[in-house]
């Protein structure tokens, strides 16, 4: 059911673990099915993400548009991120099944939610 | 890559045995059981003799055994049968919050048909509690449905008692003996059941032919309306190699019962000795009141779905209760009414052993989760914050 990309990115996931000195955290929980995704993000002066760290507590669609997603938003400037919706993370994917695209939500969340967290601890920072 | 199956409450492997005998079913004695020549007449006889084979087994009438097309459709017989047959009586219903959704789904389709129903709770183990049972009875109960044995966590349900309850305040009891079946000993005088649903391929028969036990006298609708098959209340001109073969599985599995259950008991045992000791994990279902092929854990922080994959890219086939591999995105009705929170039903796994699991097998399993669990743990932000607020 899932495509040669989505369990290669679930068997070696990019990108995992944690960044400790993060400047921006985000976690967000799946409602539907109760799953929970932490990113970290790493961002310069110029507000590029130079690094980019996931934990995922979830199924194997969840763990690949994680790292999907971190590889995707990876050396991107804050405003790109923002960009990043599920449908294109599936489609980097070679797709997902119907009842796993809520899965790559979460992905889109918790990039966003890492952004905002951002933001937030850096109020001077303007995406533009 | 040398396969592991360890997924035989989902379905198991047609015995070689159990093939051969099916085979000439197909292509020469192929007659139509219902037809006056010799073909015809030929797989009659195989027909009666299956028949007589699975009473035997069960220990009753051969004319009080139906050959349908599976658990699901026995259960959906046995209850929506005798619902329909005895309404007059009562329209109310007793089974468990832990059936199989055979039997939840058609009480709950019944529901919108008028009747009621009572879904008993089910203790930790999953038990049901006979006492439950006679309190829930009222006077317009006309069915208990109660299974034998459950399909996810294996506990084995005291059907016994409960009969003699159903017996003794005049109530039909039905029992879904579909994992039970060939597993631990089934016979419906000593047990004391009115109808009980059993299935072909759980046991190394074919898929899409199973039976029911209609104790005689019991009052039922027919099922299906047609010709006069199955003494008019199944229509359908028989499947005759699928009898065949569940006839014949049901013999091989029922025979050295006791000695293959032991063997398959003592596995199962290293299964839940070596997995439990997996920390931060826990045994779901009853120690020892389970069924002997059936090991069901839960391993906190990871989800049942990831674990599932990763154990087939190493090769071993098992199951999981949780959301994620659900399609309904809630995770096993079982596995919560045993209490268990959300998060805990998440990370689910179920092996389900067979008479072909080996001792290598075993130890490889035994082997190969632990790392699996450590590897997707290192990703688990759950399992991070908890090792933290442990500190
Ligand atoms: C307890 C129980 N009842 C009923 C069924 C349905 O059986 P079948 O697949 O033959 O319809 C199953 C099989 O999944 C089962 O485990
Ligand atoms: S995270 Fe639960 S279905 Fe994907």
């Amino acid at each position: 059911m899932y495509s040669d990309k989505v369990l290669d990115h679930f068997s070696n996931p990019r990108n995992v673990g944690e960044i400790p000195d993060a400047d921006g955290v985000g976690t967000v929980g799946n409602a539907k099915c109760g799953d929970i995704m932490r990113m970290y993000l790493k961002v310069d002066d110029s507000g590029i993400i130079t690094d980019v760290k996931f934990k995922t507590f979830g199924c194997g669609a969840a763990i690949a548009t994680s790292s999907m997603a971190t590889e995707m938003v990876k050396g991107k400037t804050l405003k790109e991120a923002l960009k990043l919706t599920n449908a294109a993370v599936a489609e980097a994917l070679d797709g997902l099944p119907p009842v796993k695209m809520h899965c790559s939500l979460l992905a889109e969340e918790a990039v966003k939610a890492a952004v905002e967290d951002y933001m937030k601890k850096h109020p001077e920072a303007v995406i533009d | 890559m040398n396969r592991i199956y360890m997924d035989n409450a989902a379905t198991t492997a047609v015995s070689r045995q159990v093939l051969d005998k099916m085979l000439p079913y197909f292509t020469d004695v192929y007659g139509n059981a219902s037809s006056i020549h010799g073909t015809g007449r030929d797989a009659r006889k195989a027909l009666e003799e299956a028949r007589r084979q699975v009473a035997s087994v069960l220990n009753c009438k051969p004319q009080e055994i139906y050959f349908t097309s599976g658990g699901s459709e026995s259960d959906n017989w046995a209850i929506k049968g005798t619902a329909f047959a005895n309404r007059r009586k009562g329209g109310h219903i007793i089974t468990s919050a832990i059936e199989h959704h055979a039997v939840l789904h058609t009480c709950q389709w019944l529901e919108k048909q008028g009747f009621t129903v009572t879904y008993l709770p089910v203790d930790e183990y999953g038990q049901v509690d006979p006492r439950d049972v006679e309190a829930a009875i009222t006077d317009k109960t006309i069915l208990i449905s109660v299974m034998a044995a459950n399909n996810e966590i294996g506990t084995i349900q005291p059907i016994r008692e409960i009969a003699r309850i159903a017996r003794a305040h005049q109530v039909y009891f039905h029992t879904d003996a579909v994992q039970a079946m060939g597993a631990i000993p089934m016979d419906v005088q000593e047990i004391g059941c009115d109808m009980l649903s059993l299935s072909a391929h759980k046991f190394h028969g074919p898929k899409g032919v199973g039976a029911l036990y209609i104790r005689q006298g019991v009052r039922i609708d027919n099922f299906m309306h047609g010709g006069a098959q199955e003494r008019g209340k199944r229509a359908t001109t028989e499947n005759i190699p699928g009898i065949v073969g569940l006839a014949e599985a049901l013999k091989l599995a029922t025979q050295d019962l006791e000695e293959k259950s032991a063997r398959i008991a003592a596995l199962r045992d290293q299964l839940i000795d070596g997995l439990t000791a997996i920390p931060y994990t826990r045994l779901n279902g009853h120690r020892t009141n389970r069924l002997p092929n059936n090991c069901n854990i839960s391993i906190r922080f990871v989800e049942g779905e990831a674990l599932l994959l990763r154990l087939d890219l190493a090769g071993i086939a098992a199951s999981s209760g949780s959301a994620c591999t659900s399609g309904s995105l809630d995770p096993s009705h079982v596995l919560l009414a045993i209490g268990l929170p959300h998060e805990i039903a998440h990370g689910s796994l179920r092996f389900s052993l067979s008479d072909a699991t080996t001792q290598e097998e075993v130890d490889t399993v035994l082997r190969t989760l632990p790392g699996i669990v450590e590897t997707l743990r290192s990703m688990s932000p759950l399992y991070a914050d908890f090792m933290e607020a442990q500190k």
